[in-house]
């Protein structure tokens, strides 16, 4: 026989051979068909609500703009002349300036957490891994405010979310080598980790925080408290492809990711080639959260909620856990700056506040359930 | 004679400075189902560990198809060989026909994926584990999960199958139903490898059975000529009585309790 006759599959009959004993046939398996129709519905529900989340978002503030309007304008710019433009003579500026931008923005680094969460959490096999709680947030955040501090500009324009990757790069290693041992992860060394790196990223944006003139630190205060109050489009034109570059990687490890649910070895037996699997995904995270950090600072617990939710509704497959979560992420994130800026008048609240007050609540909720379903621990 | 699938030649590996498999020599071929048996720390995981390519060897070598497992890239492996680790645990609510699924992975993109429905029905036919495919596998009692890992292994439809106590966690009639299975597959031209404690099991359904002993190859053989009462008593430190069953002719290894007071159930209780 040659080495190609082997590496051809031996045919699974389904001949069973008969037991003795067996008295009745054993009912036939019943395979699950009816999910693919159920998976697209709330796709395309999710993928409406954003959209719907969008145009809402953008419309309410101080100024009203109706969504006829609203959609209006955007065909207007378009070179289609479809429906009546906004009555008021600074709606235009304030929907393409200020409005428009931030929207798309909450779009970004909402899937982006989102996604990252997703991908942490198939990594590490555990449901408590997210960017801000292991610390990768917070090292991207370190390593921007540096940026900012010195006043570095190696890249123009791109500096602080080049700085933001780097430090994200580390972050994600750091948590990786060290909470990850013979093949599984331990929960209590990936949350000390994740203690250990949030502090030390702490005590560089103090130090950053210390050195920097004034303007710096207002910047880096806005940094800790994660907003999107004023986002410029050229932040949402590097956050942009940044974001879809690591989420279109995202998309390559899914399949791999459902098996390494199994265990490394396992995965490894299934022809996944866990190293690189692994690499892949620390640069994916550190992309997806470098995007994220770099213009709307740590926003905290979107990568663990949204997954969290979209898993017990959909299943952990990630092949369909990931487009739900960027969707889900996207729409979690419009919900919550819709809130930080309309909540009190003429007050942009820090989003990465509000996210906290929510997250954390079910983060303990999270560790509880955790621990007492079936492997959770480790 | 066939050539062998698989060779393991002079395999020396040590762990933590301890020599675990000592020269190890050990040939596989297409339709046999070799048992490796012996004490805790004989070797025996480790042994199938270093053939699935999990571990590497210190001296030695393991040729799979004539080609060292080295050189064998991990996807074109995973259309060779399907091994059932020791653990099943599944991190996240997957169900068992989502685990079985998972088996046909190494198949993705190739012709073979138009396939996957039927033979995962197989898979979970041949394991009667048809009422656990919707059921999540974090929910499965330890004998379930090694049956859906078992289904998934099925699945993989690999001409080699490694198979680490999977039967350890199992009621009676999933061991004899997996062991009929593995025997099954290896008469359709497949070759099995499995560790298993339990003797009279490997004694009923190994072509060849490897008695391994402080990492060495003790006996190898049939199972009349390695499971005598003399080999069993050296390797495990513990007198043992091999018999034949009246009814069956299959071969008993019990062991001997010469310190318990001679049981009191009377003669006629007994089958």
């Amino acid at each position: 026989m040659t080495t190609d006759q082997r590496i051809q599959p031996l045919r699974l009959q389904g001949t069973v051979p008969r037991l003795p004993g067996d008295q009745l046939q054993a009912p036939e398996p019943r395979l699950g068909t009816g999910n693919k129709i159920r998976n697209t519905t709330v796709l395309v529900i999710l993928g409406a609500a954003v959209l719907l989340a969008a145009l809402f978002s953008a419309g309410v503030g101080q100024m009203q703009i109706s969504v006829a309007e609203i959609l209006a304008s955007i065909s207007h710019r378009l070179g289609l002349d479809w429906g009546v433009l906004p009555e008021h003579p600074h709606a235009e500026s304030a929907l393409w300036a200020i409005r428009f931008p931030r929207v798309l923005m909450a779009i970004i680094v909402g899937a982006a957490l989102a996604a990252a969460g997703v991908m942490m959490q198939g990594v590490f096999g555990n449901p408590l891994a997210e960017p801000s709680v292991v610390g990768v947030s917070s090292g991207a955040a370190a390593f921007a405010c540096t940026s900012i501090a010195l006043g570095l500009t190696f890249f123009g324009q791109w500096t602080t979310v080049v700085a933001a990757f780097i430090g994200g790069l580390v972050a994600t290693t750091l948590v990786y080598l060290t909470a990850r041992h013979g093949g599984r992860t331990e929960v209590v060394t990936l949350v000390l980790t994740g203690v250990a790196i949030n502090a030390i990223a702490g005590a560089v944006i103090a130090l950053m925080t210390f050195l920097g003139d004034t303007s710096a630190r207002e910047e880096i205060i806005f940094w800790q408290l994660g907003s999107l109050n004023g986002t410029l489009w050229i932040n949402v034109g590097i956050a942009g492809p940044i974001a879809l570059a690591g989420i279109l990687l995202a998309f390559t490890t899914t399949r791999k990711l459902d098996l390494l649910a199994l265990g490394e070895r396992p995965a490894r037996h299934l022809g996944v080639n866990v190293e690189r699997l692994r690499k892949q995904v620390i640069v994916v995270v550190a992309f997806l959260t470098s995007a994220a950090v770099a213009f709307a600072g740590i926003i905290g617990f979107v990568g663990l909620v949204v997954p969290h939710i979209l898993r017990m509704a959909l299943g952990p497959g990630h092949r369909m856990l990931l487009p739900a979560s960027v969707l889900g992420g996207a729409l979690l994130m419009l919900a919550a700056d819709t809130t930080a800026r309309t909540l009190v008048a003429n007050a942009d609240l820090p989003i990465g506040m509000l996210t906290a007050l929510v997250g954390g609540p079910f983060f303990f909720w999270l560790i509880r359930r955790t621990r007492r379903g079936a492997g959770g621990w480790s | 004679m066939t050539a062998p699938i698989m060779q393991v030649c002079a395999a020396e590996l040590s762990l933590g400075g301890h020599k675990i498999l000592d020269r190890i020599d050990l040939q596989l071929f297409p339709g046999e189902v070799v048992v490796l048996v012996g004490p805790n720390g004989a070797g025996k995981s480790t042994l199938l560990s270093a053939m699935s390519g999990d571990e590497g060897l210190d001296a030695g070598d393991i040729l799979l198809a004539g080609k060292p497992l080295a050189d064998w890239d991990v996807k074109q492996l995973s259309r060779v060989r399907a091994v059932q680790t020791q653990e099943s645990r599944v991190s996240f609510a997957f169900t068992g026909e989502d685990v079985v699924r998972m088996g046909r992975a190494p198949w993705a993109g190739t012709a073979e994926e138009e396939l996957d429905e039927m033979v995962v029905a197989n898979a979970l036919r041949s394991t009667e584990s048809g009422s656990l495919a919707p059921r999540t596998v974090q929910t499965l009692s330890g004998g379930e999960k090694a049956r859906v890992a078992f289904a998934r292994v099925l699945a993989q439809e690999t001409r080699i199958i490694m198979l680490d106590e999977p039967t350890a966690p199992m009621d009676i009639r999933y061991q004899e139903q997996l062991m009929t299975t593995v025997h099954h597959r290896t008469r359709e031209g497949a070759t099995a490898i499995v560790v298993l404690h339990d003797l009279s099991l490997a004694a009923a359904y190994a072509d060849r059975i490897v008695l391994l002993q402080a990492g060495r190859i003790k006996a190898v053989g049939t199972p009349s000529e390695v499971l005598t009462a003399q080999n069993l008593q050296d390797v495990y430190r513990y007198p043992v009585s091999v018999v034949q069953h009246p009814e069956s002719g299959g071969v008993i290894i019990t062991p001997l309790r010469p310190h318990l007071q001679p049981s009191k159930i009377r003669e006629e209780e007994l089958i």
